[in-house]
């Protein structure tokens, strides 16, 4: 223990006068975000179990090449670094590591001892700066899910509901609020403007802000779901592929 | 309840040789850490050295650490805090000590002089709608008790009062930028003088801000995109190119 009844006892690595438990914290972020981690580098290198009629995964949407033609590899690995680089380089799963894994800080007034810091100014992390780009390209997989929603409402050729175009449903619609309520967004579509009264579509852009702000509130919230969502997604697919469960026909 | 105690473990002294001292606080309903230190003032050392103006939340001059906390000492009820354990009163660390609770935050008022101030459009015309003014109002809130910058691990961990700004400053900037008769362009100095890149955005400012500002999300976050816009987007850069701001 440092000795914390002089002002120096206080710089160590870890030595805080804080008596809550402030690192519990982080621990929900680890675990789930690791397992999330695992599961999901495990299931785009398995490349199987993710197409049972109606249903793809959302790991592997937009199917590319899965008869391997030109691409020899699991087709996921072409379209998870979009999905991915949006989240490693959204604002809230930043803090969470920074704090988690970084250790800069592992708690707000708990000291990081003596180590360099250069925050995101230099290479790699400066490149957070790119994030509204990974918006972009999710966005184009945004629409590439919604159409696998639509396509697991046909059952041969028949409108039908099963427990699996629920799960894709809820999914879809979960990932689309994350999209919804991201910084870069909230920026885009009104943040960067001064004055709404003087600009040209000042009154719409302000009511899309406000719309945009109202989730980003939340942002860390749907970060969670959303990330728990596509994952469970993924694994209800996995399952009824494999054969390990039955897809319950609703309708 | 009439002869309840407290202990304080209060930091007296300078940064080189203090300590703290414990002292025996009676309690009585509705005290604040603030009356408490004050009792010590009264009773038993009156050479104990502690800034505050108002007792209500509003001059931000009596920040501290409690327990570890980063909190104004006049916010901070004592029945907040657990009665079995002496509770810790210390100077904010990330400004040198003055003596005791004391501390010299003279650097913040050298980085306010970094920021140009206000400079309305040419031809303004002053009418302002409450929809403009929204955010600018959230900001001004601020009673710049720099317990946002105590805790900012960049200044308090890492030192570079050089390079870097602080929160109650990118929330000050922020109230100009986001001003809808204000003329200036302040986003190279934010990125240069102010250090904004320093920020990784772990919040803890947000965190410690008695006036519940939301320091990250509505001051920091759109000022990062704002030097995105002007230093690190290739569209914008371009847009902005062709289509000068107003
Ligand atoms: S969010 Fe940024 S400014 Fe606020 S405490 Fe963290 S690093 Fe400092
Ligand atoms: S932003 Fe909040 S914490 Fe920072 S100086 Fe102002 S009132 Fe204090
Ligand atoms: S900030 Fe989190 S997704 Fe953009
Ligand atoms: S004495 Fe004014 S804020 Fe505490």
């Amino acid at each position: 223990m440092a000795d914390s009844s002089t002002l120096k006892g206080l710089t160590r690595f870890g030595s805080t006068q804080r008596r809550d438990a402030w690192w519990i914290e982080n621990l929900p972020f680890i675990i789930v975000f690791g397992g999330f981690l695992a599961y999901a580098t495990w299931r785009a290198i398995e490349n199987n179990y993710f197409w049972v009629a109606p249903y793809l995964s959302p790991f592997y949407s937009p199917l590319i090449d899965p008869h391997h033609h030109w691409w020899p590899f699991s087709p996921a690995f072409l379209i998870l670094g979009g999905p991915g680089g949006f989240r490693i380089t959204c604002y809230y799963y930043r803090k969470a590591y920074y704090r988690a894994a970084f250790a800069h800080p592992l708690g707000c007034a708990v000291s990081e001892g003596h180590r360099g810091y250069s925050g995101e100014r230099k290479f790699p992390l400066i490149l957070q700066n790119v994030h509204r780009y990974f918006f972009y390209v999710v966005t184009i997989i945004l629409a590439f899910l919604w159409y696998d929603t639509v396509v697991a409402f046909n059952f041969n050729g028949h409108f039908g509901i099963g427990v699996g175009t629920i799960v894709m449903l809820v999914d879809v619609i979960l990932l689309t609020t994350y999209s919804l309520s991201c910084h870069s967004l909230r920026h885009l579509v009104g943040g960067k403007l001064d004055c709404f009264s003087c600009t040209t579509f000042g009154k719409p852009r302000h009511a899309a802000w406000r719309g945009v702000t109202i989730l980003n509130e939340h942002h860390m919230f749907w970060a969670w779901v959303s990330m728990i969502s596509v994952g469970l997604t993924d694994l209800y697919i996995r399952l009824v592929a494999s054969g390990a469960i039955r897809d319950i026909r609703l309708l | 309840m009439a002869d309840a105690t407290a202990t304080l473990r209060v930091f007296r002294g300078d940064a080189e040789t203090g300590k703290a001292v414990d002292y025996e606080v009676p309690l009585t309903p509705g005290m604040v850490v603030l009356d408490a230190i004050h009792s010590i003032q009264a009773n038993q050392s009156p050479d104990l050295a502690v800034r505050w103006n108002c007792k209500a939340a509003k001059c931000g001059s009596c920040s501290a650490e409690v327990n570890g906390r980063p909190k104004l000492m006049c916010k901070t009820r004592m029945d907040s805090l657990p009665p079995d354990q002496p509770i810790t009163v210390f100077p904010i660390k990330t400004f040198p000590v003055i003596k005791d609770l004391v501390t010299d935050v003279s650097w913040n008022y050298e980085v306010n002089k970094k920021i140009p101030a206000f400079k309305p459009k040419p031809n303004a015309e002053w009418k302002m709608y409450q929809r403009d003014v929204d955010r600018g109002q959230e900001f001004r809130k601020c009673i710049e008790c720099f317990l946002c910058q105590n805790v900012c691990h960049v200044l308090r961990d890492h030192d570079k009062k050089q390079d870097f700004g602080g929160p109650r400053f990118f929330v000050r900037t922020a109230a100009l930028e986001m001003h809808p008769l204000d003329s200036r362009n302040r986003i190279p100095l934010l990125r240069e003088q102010l250090g904004i890149g320093y920020c990784n955005i772990t919040k803890c400012c947000t965190e410690v801000c008695p006036e519940d500002i939301h320091i990250t999300d509505n001051a920091i976050i759109p000022l990062k995109e704002r030097v995105v816009d002007q230093f690190y987007d290739p569209l914008t850069m371009i847009v902005r190119k062709i289509f000068p701001a107003k």
